[in-house]
C-alpha cells in the first residue's frame, strides 16, 4: 500500500503554520463560546426562574453579548485612590490568561488530514499532559488573591483570602482524583487518555468516585455556586472584584466563564472520553478523514456544552455553603475519599493483573463497573448521612451535644445574671 | 466549628445532602422545561386594564365638540389634592363654560372624586397609563388637551354591583 501524504506527520514548516492556525482558531472560538456562555447563563437562569431572560437585542437576545461587550469597552474605568496600581492592573490579566492557557493541551477532535500531512487537533501535545492544566489553573488563584489584596478594601481582601484557602484546599482533592485516572490509564498524555477511554470504556463509569470528587473540586476551583465564597454578595459585596469596573471587571467575568470552560474540557477529556463518539469504533479506527475530525469535534463541543449547562443548572439550584462547611467538606471528606479511592483502584488493578485479566478487555470493564457501583452506593448511602455537609445538620455524638448545650446554658445564665 | 452554632438533631432521612440536591435539581429542571411564564412583553403585549382603572383625565365633549363642563366648580372643591384650576366664564346667552380648566397630573392622587361629583359627566379618569413627557410643565393638562384625549374612561364603582358584573 502506498503511503498517503495526508496520513503522515507534517514536516517542520507545515507543523509550525498549522500550530499557529490552531492557536488562532482555538482562541477565537474560545472567546466566542465564553461570551455566549454568559448569555446562556442568563437565559438558563431566567428559564429556571420562569422568566424570559434577555430578548431585546437581536433575535432571542443573541446580540446581547455584543451589546455587553461594547458597554464594557466604553464605560469609565474607575481607579480607587489607594490601590496598589501595578498589581491592581495585573490581577485581571492573570486571572484571564491562566484560564485561557490551560486549553493548550486539551485534544478537541480526531486528526485532520490535509495535503501537507495529518494535523492533530490539539494545540500542544505536551508530554506532561494532564499536569499542565493542573499547574496553570492553580496559578489562576493569584489573579483573585492579588485583586483582593491590591484593592485596599476589607471586603475584597476577605474575598481573596477565602478564594485562596478554598482553591488550595480543593486542588488537593482534585489532584488526587486525577491520580486515580493516571493509575488506570498509565499515561499523563491527554490524547493517550482519550484513546484509552475510546478503547476500554469511559472513566466516568470506570472511576465514578474520582469523577465525582473531580466534579465537586472543579466547582470549587472555578468559584462557582455552591462554592462562590470569594464573591458571596450577601456578605462581601462582590468579594475580590468589588473595586473593579468596566473592562477590568469584565476580564474577571470572562475569566470565570473561561475557567468553567477549561474545567468542563478537563472533565470531558479525563472522564467522558474526550472527543470519542460513544458506541461506535468508526471515529477511532481507520485512516483520518475530514468527516471524522468534524464529527468528533462536534461531539466534544456537545459534551462540553452539556457540562457547562450542568454548571449553570447547579448554580441556580443550590445555596452557598457556610465557610466551615466548605472547609470540612474539602479536608474531611473529599481528601480522605480521594486517597482511599487511589488505594482501592490500585488494589483492584493489582488483583485483576494477578488474575490475568487483560487491560481494556470486557471483563476488566465489568469488574471496575461493579466496584464503582458498590463504592458509589457506599459513598451516598453510608457517608451522606449528615457527614457530607457538616456540622449544622449533622449527627454529632450525643455527649458532645450535651456538652455544647451545657456551655450555652451556662452562658445564658451568666448573661441573665449580668442584666439583673 | 464555632461553639455558638446551633446543633440540631435530625432524623437520618433528612440530613442527606445528595438526596436534597437531586430533589432541588429535579425541581429546577421541571421549571426549565415547563416554565410558567407570567412576564408580559410590554411594548408588544399590554395588560388588560380593569374597567375601574383610574388613570390620567379626559374631558368628554358634546356633539359639537365643546367640553361638557359647565364650570359649576364642584370638582375643584371636592378635589383632595387641590390639583384642578377652574376659571368660569359665561357666554351671551348665559351658558357657563370653563375659561381655564387645568389639571396638574403631578398633584393628582387619582381618587376619582371629580368624576364622581361631576353633574354633567364631563370630567373622567381614563383607563390609560402611558404618560411620559419630556418636561414637568407638560404634566399640567389644559382643557384643549383634556378634550383631545381619546382613551377609554374609567367606570365608577357601583355599590349595588361591587364586582362589576
Amino acid at each position: 500500500m502506498p503511503l498517503d501524504p495526508m496520513q503522515l506527520e507534517p514536516a517542520f514548516w507545515p507543523f509550525l503554520i498549522a500550530t499557529v492556525v490552531k492557536m488562532l482558531v482555538v482562541f477565537t472560538l474560545y472567546m466566542v463560546v465564553v461570551a455566549y456562555s454568559t448569555l446562556a447563563e442568563r437565559k438558563v437562569s431566567a428559564w429556571i426562574q420562569d422568566r424570559h431572560g434577555p430578548n431585546r437585542v437581536g433575535p432571542w437576545g443573541l446580540f446581547q453579548v455584543l451589546a455587553d461587550g461594547v458597554k464594557n469597552f466604553v464605560k469609565e474605568e474607575s481607579m480607587p485612590g489607594d490601590v496598589n496600581k501595578p498589581t491592581f492592573l495585573l490581577a485581571p490579566a492573570i486571572a484571564f490568561t491562566m484560564a485561557l492557557t490551560a486549553w493548550a493541551v486539551i485534544p478537541f477532535g480526531a486528526p485532520l488530514p490535509t495535503p501537507w500531512g495529518k494535523v492533530d487537533l490539539i494545540v500542544a501535545d505536551a508530554p506532561i499532559g494532564v499536569l499542565y492544566p493542573l499547574a496553570i489553573t492553580s496559578l489562576g488563584v493569584y489573579g483573585i488573591v492579588l485583586a483582593g489584596w491590591s484593592s485596599n478594601n476589607k471586603y475584597s481582601l476577605l474575598g481573596g483570602l477565602r478564594a485562596s484557602a478554598q482553591m488550595v484546599s480543593y486542588e488537593v482533592a482534585m489532584g488526587l482524583s486525577v491520580v486515580a485516572v493516571l493509575l488506570l490509564m498509565g499515561n499523563v498524555s491527554l490524547p493517550q487518555v482519550v484513546a484509552l477511554q475510546a478503547a476500554g470504556g469511559w472513566n466516568v463509569v470506570l472511576l465514578s468516585v474520582a469523577a465525582f470528587v473531580f466534579m465537586v473540586s472543579a466547582f470549587a476551583e472555578t468559584n462557582r455556586v455552591p462554592f462562590d465564597m470569594a464573591e458571596a454578595e450577601s456578605e462581601l459585596i462582590a468579594g475580590y472584584h468589588s473595586e473593579y469596573s468596566a473592562m477590568k471587571f469584565s476580564m474577571f467575568f470572562i475569566a470565570e466563564y473561561a475557567n468553567m470552560l477549561t474545567a468542563s474540557a478537563m472533565f470531558v477529556t479525563l472522564f467522558l472520553g474526550g472527543w470519542d463518539i460513544p458506541f461506535t469504533d468508526w471515529d477511532t479506527t481507520g485512516p483520518a478523514t475530514v468527516a471524522k475530525a468534524l464529527a468528533t469535534f462536534a461531539i466534544f463541543a456537545a459534551k462540553i456544552g452539556a457540562f457547562m449547562f450542568f454548571f449553570i443548572w447547579i448554580r441556580w439550584t443550590l445555596p452557598r455553603f457556610r465557610y466551615d462547611q466548605l472547609m470540612s467538606l474539602g479536608w474531611k471528606f473529599m481528601l480522605p475519599v480521594a486517597l482511599l479511592y487511589i488505594v482501592i483502584v490500585s488494589t483492584g488493578m493489582l488483583l485483576l493483573d494477578v488474575a490475568g485479566v487483560a487491560r481494556g478487555s470486557g471483563t476488566y470493564f465489568l469488574a471496575f463497573l461493579g466496584l464503582n457501583v458498590v463504592l458509589m452506593g457506599l459513598l451516598f448511602v453510608i457517608l451522606d448521612r449528615g457527614r457530607l455537609i457538616s456540622p449544622a445538620s449533622s449527627r454529632l455524638e450525643r455527649s458532645r451535644v450535651e456538652r455544647l448545650r451545657a456551655v450555652a446554658a451556662a452562658r445564658s445564665s451568666i448573661a441573665a445574671g449580668e442584666v439583673r | 466549628m464555632a461553639i455558638n452554632v446551633k446543633v440540631m438533631e435530625r432524623p437520618v432521612g433528612e440530613v442527606s445532602y445528595v438526596r436534597a440536591t437531586l430533589k432541588g435539581l429535579a425541581l429546577t429542571l421541571k421549571h426549565l422545561v415547563d416554565p410558567h411564564r407570567v412576564t408580559i412583553q410590554y411594548p408588544e403585549e399590554k395588560w388588560d386594564l380593569s374597567p375601574r382603572w383610574r388613570g390620567t383625565h379626559r374631558m368628554l365633549t358634546t356633539e359639537d365638540g365643546k367640553a361638557k363642563c359647565v364650570a359649576c366648580g364642584l370638582c375643584p372643591t371636592v378635589c383632595p389634592a387641590n390639583c384642578i384650576k377652574l376659571v368660569p366664564g359665561e357666554d351671551e346667552v348665559g351658558n357657563r363654560y370653563p375659561l381655564v380648566f387645568e389639571i396638574d397630573e403631578f398633584r393628582c392622587i387619582f381618587c376619582g372624586y371629580c368624576q364622581e361629583v361631576c353633574p354633567e359627566e364631563a370630567i373622567h379618569l381614563g383607563r390609560h397609563y402611558e404618560n411620559a413627557e419630556f418636561n414637568r410643565a407638560q404634566f399640567v393638562y389644559d382643557l384643549e388637551r383634556l378634550t383631545a384625549q381619546t382613551h377609554p374612561v374609567s367606570t365608577l364603582w357601583d355599590p349595588a354591583d361591587p364586582r362589576g358584573e
